[in-house]
């Protein structure tokens, strides 16, 4: 509780520094990508981040929800309707552009390919899961090295903790929702285990760090 | 199985991308198989999976494993490939199949060849048999299954599924609107389903590769559904140049959900017949 105390003092610190013109997370223009995962509990979340960021916002974001496996409509929709970005799923070997957000579609993995593009895949369900947050994060992680910032929020499996290992192994920056706000807090727990994590933000937080990062590209 | 052992032991080996060329050159020299062209997301996960399977502690141990007992190439070529499916995965696009594309066959043609491509353990060939006896027109649609694993191939002439994955299976199958009920089809016998053989008996299962294979015969309908999505955009575009040369003009192209022509040189030889269902019909030479 300690540490939490801290962190949340410090925001409070950086958003008087904020206004003098320096960076809170110290945040550059090295990034390539956002992988964000999520599960049960955090649509509302993500909808909040999707209606939250400018429509100018310049790094992908590649999104990869659970979902049910035999509804292939509606999802997407529903998360474009707030969203200040239209939401696409994307088809096999398409590349990916700046400024897009993209959602893994139902039934299938999503695996991001070197060379900018996504593969998709019907292999074994991991986790329980297809799409299996594990695997588009690592997949993701192996091509952007570094130059990757995941974010997982609220779910109740651990989906996710080992792609958020990959991200940090690779030299990535790594994101998880603040146990305490999750409606089921398992998925950003798992991960807190399985690696290092950077940061611990509730939603209002990360967008308040994506708005930062954004800012960095313009 | 795998998803038991992923779950508890999950462990990704350091891959480089130079180990994955020289274990597919090799492949390609000595063995048949060409895997050079793959997805390299895909295919480096599932050289993971061996090296995890095996126990192999990196591409080098399965390398030497392959130069010490080549006849192991056959089980990596099968863990290598994909092999889940489903009956009646999509079934909304079934409906289409039973509704217009046959339908539309049937108008100019007595009999219907349809090739399935890349068949794995034939859940699709099986529920595509379903779909022509429902339809009453079994006797006028010669079925052609195709896979390059042999192992695969043998499981699909069995026609066995395990039992565990009948509820998926029954699921898609009433989404598809059966004019019965799937258990009609199969019985339970040791924790798997049997289908009926009399559904399969006329189809043909061969082995043929895709990548290296030729032109074997011409087809009114070719499904292809989540095969190339293991390909790099190049073999991708070998394959269909191919699927294109099987097809009869006219003939109909059947690709996965989440497959596209877009990209690919030959789109301008095709119509999209269908974009959600990602049905294309042939129509230039």
């Amino acid at each position: 509780m300690k540490k939490r105390s801290i962190r949340r003092s410090g925001i409070k610190y950086c958003k008087v520094v904020g206004d003098l013109g320096m960076s809170k997370y110290k945040l550059d223009n090295t990034y390539r990508a956002i992988v964000l995962g999520g599960s049960a509990g955090s649509f509302q979340g993500i909808t909040k981040i999707l209606s939250s960021i400018p429509d100018s916002f310049e790094l992908p974001i590649i999104m990869c929800l659970h979902r049910l496996k035999h509804v292939r409509n509606g999802f997407v929709e529903a998360l474009s309707i707030k969203s200040t970005k239209p939401v696409t799923e994307p088809y096999d070997k398409e590349k990916l552009k700046k400024g897009k957000v993209y959602l893994a579609p139902s039934n299938y993995h999503l695996c991001v390919e070197l060379g900018n593009s996504f593969s998709l895949s019907t292999e074994e369900m991991v986790n329980n899961s297809r799409p299996s947050i594990d695997i588009t994060l690592e997949t993701a992680a192996y091509s952007y090295k570094k130059r990757l910032i995941g974010i997982l929020l609220s779910g109740a499996n651990k989906d996710g903790a080992l792609g958020m290992k990959a991200i940090k192994d690779n030299g990535g920056l790594t994101i998880v929702q603040d146990p305490n706000e999750c409606m089921i807090k398992t998925m950003p727990e798992s991960a807190l285990q399985a690696t290092t994590i950077d940061h611990v933000l509730k939603v209002t937080e990360i967008i308040e760090f994506l708005i930062e990062l954004d800012k960095n590209y313009k | 199985m795998w998803s038991i052992n992923y779950y508890g032991n999950w462990i990704m080996h350091n891959i480089e991308i130079t180990d994955l060329k020289r274990l597919t050159q090799l492949v390609k020299d000595n063995h048949g198989y060409d895997f050079t062209n793959y997805a390299m997301s895909s295919f480096r996960r599932r050289v993971n999976r061996i090296l995890d399977l095996y126990n192999f502690s990196s591409v080098n141990g399965l390398i030497e494993k392959i130069n010490t007992r080549p006849a192991f190439v056959e089980e990596v070529v099968n863990e290598i490939t994909v092999n889940v499916t489903e009956m009646f995965r999509d079934p909304s696009f079934w409906r289409e199949v039973r509704d217009h594309i046959i339908p539309n066959i049937l108008l100019n043609h007595q009999s219907v060849n349809v090739w399935h491509a890349g068949c794995s353990s034939g859940e699709e060939v099986f529920s595509m048999a379903i779909l022509l006896r429902e339809m009453g027109i079994e006797g006028k649609v010669k079925l052609i299954a195709t896979d390059l694993d042999n192992s695969i191939l043998d499981k699909a002439k069995k026609a066995t599924i395990p039992v565990k994955n009948m509820e998926l299976n029954e699921k898609n199958y009433i989404r598809f609107q059966g004019s019965e009920t799937l258990s009609k089809y199969y019985k339970e016998e040791n924790g798997v389903a049997v289908l009926d053989p009399t559904l399969i008996e006329n189809v043909s299962f061969r082995k043929h590769d895709l990548v290296r294979g030729g032109i074997f015969n011409k087809f009114d309908l070719v499904l292809c559904r989540n095969v190339m999505i293991y390909f790099n955009q190049n073999l991708q575009n070998e394959v269909l140049k191919k699927l294109h040369e099987s097809l009869f003009k006219y003939g109909y192209l059947i690709i996965g959900s989440k497959e596209s022509l877009i990209w690919c040189e030959i789109a301008n030889k095709f119509i999209v017949v269908n974009n959600e269902e990602k049905i294309y019909k042939k129509i230039r030479d």
